[in-house]
């Protein structure tokens, strides 16, 4: 059953990324980025890391695509971008492409045995993940308060700006 | 397990319900019927506008304290056997994002005028 | 496959599935005979009393007659989004109902039914989390609509919904603190070893949850995305028939989900009260769904007997009292309840 559930997951998650991606229609793009960070989030259950998979739908799915949704509403559709600018984004798309086939082969390889669907992780439940940031992350985690209080006054400073013009 | 049974059930349940209309429903095509509803009068606006900037920064500021509020998770339960150092380190966490929350109220980002 | 074991792993589940879909729906169909006719006595007037009994069919007569309505979309409108909409916020609702526990598993033989679909040992956050998905719901539903009601509808509603989730997040963090567990099973288990209900040990967090839940499922006096009024009828002007009753639907699925929450967070879900007292311990003999069910319609009481009492918000009060009352107010009671705890 477990490995029944993981393809459903797993075909939701390739199908609307590969739709994100075809999508000329940025609000569809939007939509499908949400059923794919979801069904990331069956995935990460599927694991046994229930924490994860509900960090994936709160702050993914449910933070982020919001964002990500007024911005596309703000700027507003149809807009395509000049044929100059479109030469440099193919450039740097394929040059992030490769760096992160490159991140990616190295994750796996470097990674322990990879567990499969439906098996039980350790140190995955909440608590577990509680030990571990509060005492060996504990530097990264506090460091993240300050990524979030600058990306917090960034935000005040340049919306305060828009508003003001 | 069930939650295969869960997603097909829910599934068919929204194909069948959702089609209802379209059996049941009558089908009288109107152009009126097909305009936007603006009490009857003829609608002012062709397409909707892009809306003020001022929504966006509620939901940054949401995202932030979103992100805030899942690392309490943990933290609240293992707190019971760190107690101290547990409590040190979600005191300096909240006092940098108390620091953004009062910048952010000082600035005016929850005014609405 | 044995025949027993077609039964367990088959029909039980498949008999739990259609149970979360009709409870939410029958919920519905109460609430809304409910709404009606007390809504209308608290302001003397008399409200639906001709179909049924008191009026009591009248939900099932408008229920039927949404069927039989012509599915209309007007022309500007997006179809994809405009049709996805709808699904998106029921679907996400009638998920979250299969991780909510409504009684102690029953024991049948050597089975136990257990009268939830999937435990998970992150389930409030789960619940919280896919209710929130439905924010996609309105959004796309009010921006598919591509019509101006709607839009504004929807924005208002996403602000407002965002803006209250901050609140209800810190708030449920204390009730994880005396837990020390997020599984909703657990927290309930938790509350019957205590002996005390953490709605009167937290009442603080109680009362900016329940605020902060009544924003969450738009209703009033936060109804300001369907402020009639001034919007027609908010994000789902523009749809009808079936589509329009999913939105509906999902509304009402959402207060009870909500209500289920306050039940077992604060008030020991389906624990009878008063375990202390040996003169109430003929209370237990009522099964515990029974009493949560009680519960429930309690708190959803109390959302049409708010909803009688109270004059609509503006939108400006309602994101100060969020950010400048509720946030600072949870902090502080987060703080207060994790220096309480430090000393306990």
């Amino acid at each position: 059953m477990a490995i029944l559930l993981f393809f459903l997951f797993a075909a939701f998650a390739v199908g609307s990324v590969l739709g994100m991606i075809i999508s000329r229609n940025q609000a569809y793009s939007a939509l499908f980025l949400v059923v794919a960070f979801a069904s990331l989030g069956g995935l990460f259950g599927l694991l046994g890391a229930p924490f994860m998979a509900v960090v994936q739908i709160i702050i993914y799915a449910g933070a982020i695509m919001v964002l990500f949704i007024f911005v596309i509403m703000m700027i507003h559709l149809g807009e395509g971008i000049s044929a100059e600018k479109k030469k440099w984004t193919i450039a740097a798309a394929v040059f992030m492409g490769i760096i992160l086939l490159a991140e990616i082969v190295f994750a796996v390889k470097g990674a322990p045995a990879v567990p499969m669907a439906g098996q039980e992780m350790a140190g995955t439940s909440p608590t577990e993940i509680g030990r571990l940031l509060f005492t060996k992350y504990l530097y990264p985690f506090e460091i993240t308060s300050i990524l979030i209080i600058a990306a917090l006054v960034g935000a005040v400073v340049l919306i305060k700006k828009r508003e003001g013009e | 397990m069930e939650l295969v049974f869960v997603f097909l059930i829910f599934g068919l349940l929204g194909v069948v319900l959702l089609s209802m209309n379209a059996l049941l429903g009558p089908k009288k095509t109107n152009p009126d019927k097909e305009k936007p509803f603006e009490c009857g009068s003829p609608y002012l606006q062709n397409e909707i506008k892009p809306f003020p900037i001022k929504f966006s920064l509620v939901a940054f500021v949401f995202l932030l304290f979103d992100i805030e509020v899942v690392f309490f998770f943990p933290w609240a339960l293992i707190f019971k056997e760190m107690r101290g150092p547990a409590l040190v380190i979600m005191l300096a966490y909240g006092a940098v994002l108390a620091a953004g929350f009062i910048y952010a109220w000082k600035k005016g980002a929850f005014e609405w005028d | 496959m044995t025949n027993t074991g077609f039964v367990f792993d088959v029909l039980i589940p498949v008999g739990k599935i259609v149970a979360v879909i009709l409870y939410p729906m029958l919920m519905t169909i109460v609430m809304i005979w409910l709404e009606r006719r007390v809504v209308a006595l608290m302001q003397k007037r008399l409200g639906p009393n001709r179909v049924g009994f008191q009026g009591i069919l009248q939900p099932f007569a408008d229920a039927f007659k949404l069927f039989l309505k012509e599915d209309i979309m007007q022309d500007q409108a997006d179809p994809l989004l405009f049709k996805v909409a709808p699904v998106l916020v029921m679907f996400s609702s009638l998920l979250a109902f299969c991780f909510v526990p409504l009684g102690e598993p029953i024991r049948i033989g050597t089975y136990q039914l257990t009268l939830w679909i999937a435990q998970s040992p992150v389930g409030l956050l789960l619940v919280l989390g896919l209710s929130s998905i439905s924010v996609f719901g309105v959004i796309f539903g009010g921006w598919a609509s591509n019509s101006k009601y709607p839009l504004m509808g929807a924005l208002r509603s996403v602000v407002q919904i965002l803006s209250y989730e901050i609140p209800i997040g810190l708030t449920v963090l204390s009730v994880v603190f005396f837990a020390r567990s997020i599984d909703l099973v657990e927290i309930v288990n938790h509350q019957s070893q205590a002996k005390i209900w953490f709605g009167f040990m937290l009442p603080v967090s109680f009362v900016v949850f329940w605020i902060s839940a009544i924003a969450e499922t738009n209703r009033a006096p936060f109804d300001l995305p369907e402020a009639e009024s001034e919007l027609v009828a908010g994000y789902h002007t523009e749809y009808s028939g079936m589509k329009f009753a999913f939105f509906y639907i999902a509304e009402y699925a959402h207060m009870v989900l909500v209500s289920s929450l306050v039940v077992i967070m604060f008030f020991g879900g389906w624990l009878a009260p008063f375990p202390n007292v040996p003169a109430f311990a003929f209370l237990k003999v009522i099964p515990g769904f029974v009493w949560y069910l009680v519960k429930i319609m309690f708190f959803l009481y109390l959302y049409v007997w708010i909803r009688a009492t109270l004059p609509r918000y503006r939108f400006d009060e309602l994101i100060r009292l969020a950010w400048k009352w509720l946030i600072p107010l949870a902090l502080l009671n987060f703080l207060v309840v994790a220096l309480i705890r430090y000393i306990l």
